[in-house]
């Protein structure tokens, strides 16, 4: 749980570190990479902001204004390719 | 009157929200607070809430949080209130506190500058008391969060003059917002019934007879609320919710009012909903 980038992290690592954090937040015990945390009613739109503060946090990257899109943040796999998306570009 | 610049007072979960709609529907803001710490922290609050905005807009994303902000002049000296057409107080619900806000308000408005009160409990007869201009002071009750919610109660104090009355609505047609106006009294209508249901809730939680989540469940599954009562605390502040408890029971003498003492407890313990991180649930 470290604020650092992490430049060499893996899409399994990625996916891993995502999978857990929302896992704290919804009353369920497991969740699949294309589980829509949104439709399915898991969290409401107030928690969304929480998940970009994690992202940028937790992988020192920027979400910028263009990724404030619902559908980079509605699935695991979605976040984490977010996240590859912005750490390959920095 | 049309109204160019509004002076929003007390920059907390409730003035930051209105200074950003303000800011959003092209209203030039000054937000005073005593706190350099306090308007850091609504700066942040308000750059997320409009970065939230953007991720649900569906391509229409709206202005970014600079553009928006950039109408917003962020201070901690009430003499930039002078030219303010209209301003709103929302500094924290305590007699005391507000009575200095208006005495200070009074000093540096303009005389045709009208004062809404965004208070939750304390009447708006009294609040005007504390002015010379109880003509020109109206409540006006913005719910939380303030971008979101298209209602207000508007509170028609003793003095409140019917010409002031339609600078309020026309405040708020300015920001897409309409209004249901009521006469004065403790609570007004929405929180006389809402903060005696929360103080109920955790009274139940209290004695143990349901779980937190179990309260809320039922008003969201049985009653098809958004929000149950014990969630809708953590979003309003436990802090408050005592405050305005405590103004009810003040007001009123009535014991149907006291606050349950595990509210004082956990605002005692800092465990003051969302905004503290922690309340009946943790963020």
């Amino acid at each position: 749980m470290s604020g650092t980038p992490h430049s060499t992290l893996g899409a399994d690592e990625i996916r891993a570190r995502v999978t857990t954090f929302l896992l704290r937040h919804i009353r369920r015990p497991e969740l699949r990479d294309d589980e829509n945390i949104f439709a399915l009613g898991f969290v409401n739109s107030l928690f969304a902001m929480q998940l970009v503060m994690f992202v940028e946090q937790e992988f020192g990257v920027a979400v910028e204004n263009d990724d404030l899109e619902i559908d980079n943040f509605s699935t695991v796999a979605a976040i984490a390719a977010l996240v590859e998306r912005k750490t390959a570009a920095r | 009157m049309t109204i160019r610049k509004v002076g929003v007072v007390g920059a907390g979960v409730m003035g930051a929200g209105l200074a950003q709609d303000l800011a959003q529907t092209g209203h030039e803001v000054v937000l005073v607070d005593l706190s350099e710490g306090v308007l850091e922290r609504a700066r942040g609050e308000m750059t997320n809430n409009i970065r939230l905005r953007m991720m649900f807009g569906k391509g229409a994303k709206g202005e970014p949080p600079a553009q928006v902000l950039g109408r917003v002049r962020f201070t901690t000296d009430y003499g930039l209130l002078g030219d303010s057409d209209f301003v709103v107080e929302n500094v924290t619900e305590k007699w005391d506190i507000k009575r200095e806000v208006y005495g200070r308000l009074e000093e540096v408005c303009a005389t045709a500058c009208v004062f809404a009160a965004n208070t939750s409990a304390i009447p708006i007869t009294r609040i005007a008391s504390a002015t010379r201009r109880p003509a020109q002071v109206v409540g006006m009750h913005f719910m939380n969060p303030v971008p979101l919610k298209q209602t207000v109660e508007v509170i028609r104090g003793f003095h409140t003059s019917d010409e002031t009355l339609e600078t309020a609505r026309g405040l708020l047609a300015g920001m897409n917002k309409t209004c249901v106006v009521v006469n004065d009294s403790p609570g007004f209508v929405s929180n006389r019934v809402l903060m005696l249901t929360i103080n109920e809730a955790i009274f139940l939680l209290q004695e143990g007879v349901a779980t937190a989540e179990d309260i809320d469940g039922i008003f969201k599954s049985c009653f098809g609320h958004k929000m149950g009562p014990l969630e809708t605390a953590d979003l309003i502040g436990l802090d408050t919710i005592l405050f305005s408890v405590e103004v009810l029971y003040e007001s009123f003498n009535d014991g149907k009012y006291r606050p349950c003492p595990l509210l004082k407890k956990m605002v005692d313990a800092g465990l003051h909903g969302r905004k503290s991180g922690r309340g009946f649930y943790t963020y």
